[in-house]
């Protein structure tokens, strides 16, 4: 009586064992690919960028002539954008965030904001740019200026700092604000002294994060028709001016007319992507370093 | 008789801290009620924000469809917007959005989810650790660089093997898309497959299936709800993208299915008119809007099927 083959058994076993085996390799390829295309990238943009990256080209004007072109005008730009999107976007973020986890009442009302801001997060950027441009630039008559674009920038970003100021909100542990009631504080007190100063190090963080995702946008800023011409620098919110990946646009677009703009782009690529990655390496410092666990 | 005037004094100075007292808790009694008026103006500014929107697309839509009937737009295979006898159809915008979408979901779909299954079920808790945050880096590259980077290289590429694709062409750019939505449908499957609770795991390998078995027959059914959530919000992002598209697709308006060729998207229009300094009341200006609401309308759409699945079809344990 003979019940089961021990050859075809260990066979099939066998076979099965390396399915897993060779799909596992598949799994490894896959997470290493979007892994490869960044190196590519990477080394692409450096090849490119960094024979043109020096301090004259840091320092110097906008110019139609690829050797003396620089991009301080696009640098202060930005720079400029940053201050008007920190101080908005923390004020109503932080202030959205605090209603919405401490005061708003769990209901109707409550979960329609909710569901509005999570609506908000997944309009695409470029309906933002037609939003600043029909209500900052044209009906409130700013023109293209950094106001408006700094405005329209902060809306655009602001979904994203409301949820994660909401987390730092809520991950303050109850007995902290109990012990504050306790000692007979109100409620604005103990929020102030107590609960916002505990969750500072995540909020700092989310806002570090959704400003260096303002950095990078462009789409917005081409509707709101920010040039890339030889415009004086910026020197106050009510100035034209142009933003560093304005200035990667217009590069790499007329890059098939001279071919120098390419490595313009590349080179100002460097100096956005280095913005970036310093935004970030501060906002990982300040969770590290400040964050409490409780 | 010096004994009462004492008590008498000390009296007074008690009812003057009182007093005092009153006062700064009046004082604080406005905070209390002064702020919660004021932080709730501040979330208000979300609700207006969505209501301009809504504004301002919609009213400058419909001075489009006065021109320009809605019938005709939405059904128009022609797009001639500055020709002498202009013509608004949007459909070849819809093609080539569609299609950038489907090469971008060709690319991110699968390898998004290979990467998922990968981190979830077969990395070490080290691997995993190191692996990432350098995916998370690939999402947090601005769209812009993406788009120098299927211009100046991926077409290149492309063309030098394939010498009769266009110099621009949807192609490349959907590509690229795709290496650009990889980290989001990658980490948001993770998250869906962690979430299966580890019993219904090693109920099966314990039965003898193997990691492989595991995961196709158990972990993704499991998990289904979340993953195909996480591949409709990767349509919604590419339909939304913007600056890839713009920079490398070109923008030829013709209706065709020939994916070497330039084809424009909706929101590459947008930046093209927009930044064409059309003028303001031209039938062509008030275009930029109704394309505007249409991709609204569809990133919206998106946004809520993605929604509702994972919370309709969640697999509770």
């Amino acid at each position: 009586m003979k019940q089961f083959d021990e050859t075809q058994l260990k066979n099939r076993m066998n076979s099965r064992v390396r399915n897993n085996r060779i799909w596992k390799f598949i799994f490894l390829l896959s997470t290493l690919f979007g892994l490869f295309v960044l190196a590519v990238l990477m080394i692409r943009v450096a090849i490119d960028g960094l024979g043109f990256l020096n301090m004259d080209f840091l320092t110097g004007r906008l110019s139609t002539n690829p050797d003396r072109a620089g991009i301080m005008g696009a640098l202060l730009g930005t720079v400029w954008v940053m201050l008007v999107v920190i101080p908005v976007t923390l004020i109503i973020g932080v202030g959205t965030a605090i209603y919405l986890e401490l005061y708003a009442k769990n209901g109707k009302f409550k979960s329609f904001i909710e569901t509005n801001i999570s609506n908000l997060a997944g309009v695409p950027s470029i309906v933002y740019g037609l939003l600043g441009l029909t209500v900052f630039v044209r009906l409130m008559d700013f023109g293209n200026v950094v106001l408006a674009g700094g405005l329209t920038l902060s809306l655009l970003v602001l979904p994203i700092l409301i949820v994660s100021a909401q987390e730092a909100l809520r991950a303050v542990p109850g007995h902290l604000s109990e012990a504050s009631y306790g000692m007979g504080a109100t409620k604005w007190q103990t929020i102030r002294r107590v609960i916002l100063p505990a969750a500072l190090p995540s909020i700092l963080t989310g806002s570090i994060l959704s400003l260096s995702r303002a950095i990078g946008e462009t789409a917005p800023l081409t509707v709101l028709g920010i040039p890339a011409l030889l415009i004086p620098f910026p020197e106050g919110l009510l100035d034209t001016f142009t933003a560093l990946p304005m200035q990667i646009y217009y590069w790499t677009l007329d890059s098939s007319l001279v071919a120098e703009y390419a490595n313009l782009a590349a080179a100002t690529i460097i100096v956005l992507l280095a913005l970036l990655f310093l935004l970030n390496s501060v906002a990982i410092f300040i969770r590290n370093k400040f964050q409490q666990r409780y | 008789m010096q004994r009462s005037s004492e008590v008498k004094h000390e009296a007074i100075r008690i009812s003057e801290i009182i007093a005092q007292n009153k006062q700064k808790k009046n004082v604080s009694n406005l905070f209390e009620k002064v702020i919660p008026t004021i932080l709730f103006l501040l979330a208000s500014i979300t609700i207006l924000t969505t209501l301009g929107i809504l504004y301002t697309l919609l009213s400058q839509a419909i001075q489009f469809f006065r021109t320009v009937p809605i019938w005709e737009f939405f059904t128009g295979t022609v797009l001639k917007p500055l020709s002498q006898n202009s013509e608004f159809g949007i459909l070849p915008l819809i093609n080539g959005t569609l299609i950038s979408t489907i090469i971008a979901m060709l690319v991110a779909g699968p390898i998004g989810l290979m990467s998922a299954i990968y981190l979830s079920e077969y990395a070490s808790e080290k691997v995993r650790r190191v692996l990432k945050p350098l995916l998370e880096i690939l999402a947090g590259i601005p769209t812009i660089v993406y788009g120098f980077f299927a211009f100046t290289f991926v077409t290149p590429l492309i063309r030098s093997i394939f010498p009769e694709v266009g110099a621009t062409n949807i192609l490349s750019p959907g590509l690229v898309m795709g290496v650009m939505i990889i980290p989001m449908i990658a980490s948001l499957s993770e998250d869906a497959m962690t979430s299966v609770p580890n019993a219904m795991r090693e109920g099966s390998l314990a039965m003898g299936a193997t990691k492989l078995e595991t995961t196709i027959k158990v972990v993704i059914p499991a998990a289904f709800s979340g993953i195909i959530a996480s591949f409709v919000l990767g349509i919604s992002r590419a339909i939304g993208e913007t600056m890839i598209v713009t920079i490398a697709s070109g923008s030829s308006k013709n209706f065709t299915f020939d994916i070497t060729e330039s084809m424009q998207t909706m929101t590459a229009y947008i930046v093209e008119v927009a930044g064409g300094e059309a003028a303001a009341g031209t039938t062509i200006y008030y275009s930029l809007y109704a394309v505007a609401i249409t991709l609204f309308v569809f990133t919206l759409v998106m946004n809520l099927l993605a929604r509702y699945i994972s919370r309709k079809f969640r697999e509770e344990y």
